[in-house]
């Protein structure tokens, strides 16, 4: 049996740092290159502010990420907290073509997020929200003509 | 992440290096409003030694850019690369903001 390198900690945005070089250096040992890696890094910020400030409104508890590689040779991370239920991929879009007077400053990280990882899912398992994100492991990977 | 600003025929350019994040864009904000405050409504951002930027980074960026603008004032960007560019790219920034290649285009644009 394989064992995916995993972490746990406060979720707490003194760790926000730490949990993403985590993830960061889990995907350098798969060889992932440098600019997928940013992106890697952005989306799990993005996922990690949005548990601090939702999932774990008014109360203290721990996030978990594991990261791995499914069946396709894709780089999986998977984030889980004990927080209240919170479907961070309900949150509304963004509309990204209004100007700068109408321009909300909210809602543009998880729309980031879904932009830059190939998917994204959410469910709640027990007592847990457990959050999903794929990426393929290099830009030519992706079946995408603009990369 | 490191500031760094410096005049070009008096228009503040400002370079940011390293990572806009959850963590370092209060600062960031707080450098433009200090400039704002001081004055200076026209800003050249140059971004070409910026490796990352999050939506806390671009939330600042906006807030920055709508200050400037009740100020009758904007903000320019010269140097996006990589995964910046890509993310402003996403954002709709490229409609929201004048972005060019160099710091002396948009110099000669401001």
């Amino acid at each position: 049996m394989h064992i995916f390198p995993r972490i746990k900690l406060p979720a707490k945005i003194e760790n926000l740092e730490y949990l993403i070089e985590f993830v960061s250096d889990c995907a350098n040992k798969q060889g992932i290159d440098r600019k997928r890696i940013i992106e890697i890094e952005i989306s799990t910020e993005e996922a990690l502010v949005n548990i601090f400030n939702y999932a774990y409104q008014n109360v203290d508890g721990d996030v978990a990420i594991i990261c791995k590689s499914d069946e396709n040779n894709k780089f999986v991370i998977e984030i889980e907290d004990s927080g209240v239920p919170f479907n961070l991929l309900s949150l509304k879009e963004p509309d990204t073509t209004l100007d700068i007077s109408e321009r909300n400053v909210g809602g543009l990280g998880i729309f980031l997020m879904r932009k830059l990882m190939d998917d994204v899912q959410y469910k709640r398992k027990e007592d847990r929200n457990v959050l999903t994100m794929v990426t393929s492991k290099s830009h030519t990977d992706k079946n995408n003509p603009d990369n | 992440m490191e500031i760094s600003s410096r005049k070009e025929k008096n228009i503040p350019v400002i370079s940011v290096k390293g990572r806009i994040d959850a963590v370092t864009a209060p600062e960031f904000e707080k450098n433009m409003s200090d400039l704002i405050s001081k004055g200076e409504i026209n800003l050249i951002i140059n971004l070409a030694n910026l490796e990352y930027i999050s939506s806390a980074g671009l939330r600042s960026i906006l807030a920055t850019a709508k200050k400037l603008k009740s100020e009758g004032g904007k903000m320019l960007f010269a140097g996006l690369q990589g995964p910046v560019e890509e993310v402003f790219k996403i954002s709709g920034f490229y409609s929201i903001f004048s972005i060019f290649d160099s710091e002396t285009t948009a110099l000669n644009n401001i």
